[in-house]
């Protein structure tokens, strides 16, 4: 799998949100195939709280749509409404394939919005496109 | 590098249609610093799961059963089962939320008998075919003179 590591020796930190395990770990793998650097985390507020520690540091989230208390629709919506996170690309995955919820979130300012199961081709080819 | 002594069998376990493509592709994700990763990832969906069946269980005993509830637990055990390429289980589970969404109890009961038998074989040929990968000799060692 080709590397998307930046020209300047850094690792890309991609954090990733999703409330299974299993997907987090699916997820992850995947992007750390990519030689990124992943965060993984369980929740949209657990995902803000390390924004708000590490937001210079994150080059793209990719979130779960469907998770309890907040989903990944309302997550994208604080992350574009944020002043200091908004520039960071966000990427919804769903395991439904619901137009009106795609548009929705590709109006609010997601870079695509990816179905699931999540394969390897996916992750790459959003990567390449948005972590130039 | 290994041997792999694998493909025949686990040929047969696509044929049986246990598994899909996307079980191929998280192996192909597997290297030098990840060498375990889909038997990680499958152990996570068996911790997963079992939790997820017996809230199942506790969601068609109640009464009258909550099938709200009930389908979300299915949406996430389908998601995980499609996640690491368990293609026969989540066939089983969109069968089984098709019922719920039905309100049909007697299908739900059903399908949920068929859910528990997949994941039990599912359980057993996946731990059938980690055992069998371990066992296989990597080529370097296997050529090493012994000391």
């Amino acid at each position: 799998m080709s590397s998307v590591g930046d020209g300047d020796g850094g690792q890309r930190h991609v954090l990733a949100v999703d409330d299974s395990s299993v997907d987090r770990a699916v997820i992850a793998g995947i992007l750390r195939s990519s030689k990124l650097r992943v965060t993984a985390v369980d929740s949209g507020k657990r995902a803000l709280e390390l924004l708000g520690l590490e937001k210079k540091d994150v080059s793209m989230i990719i979130t779960d749509y469907w998770m309890p208390e907040m989903t990944g629709y309302e997550l994208l919506k604080r992350v574009k409404e944020s002043s200091e996170l908004k520039e960071i690309p966000v990427v919804i995955m769903s395991s439904e394939n619901v137009p009106n919820r795609i548009t929705r979130c590709l109006e609010e300012g997601a870079e695509e919005f990816l179905l699931k199961p999540i394969r390897p081709s996916d992750v790459s080819r959003v990567c390449s496109r948005v972590l130039k | 590098m290994f041997i792999y002594t694998t493909p025949v069998y686990r040929l047969s376990l696509a044929l049986q249609g246990f598994l899909d493509e996307q079980f191929y592709q998280l192996e192909e994700l597997q290297d030098e610093s990840s060498p375990n990763f889909v038997e990680e990832v499958v152990t996570l969906f068996f911790r997963d799961s079992s939790r997820l069946m017996a809230n199942i269980d506790q969601a068609l005993e109640q009464c009258p059963p909550d099938f709200h509830r009930l389908d979300k637990f299915l949406h996430r055990l389908k998601g995980s089962a499609s996640s690491i390429g368990a293609g026969k289980m989540k066939n089983e589970c969109a069968g089984f939320r098709e019922f719920c969404s039905e309100e049909n109890l007697e299908g739900c009961l059903r399908s949920f008998q068929k859910v528990k038998k997949e994941h039990t074989i599912l359980r057993q040929k996946l731990e059938n075919y980690f055992q069998l990968l371990r066992q296989v000799v990597p080529v370097d060692k296997a050529t090493r003179s012994g000391s």
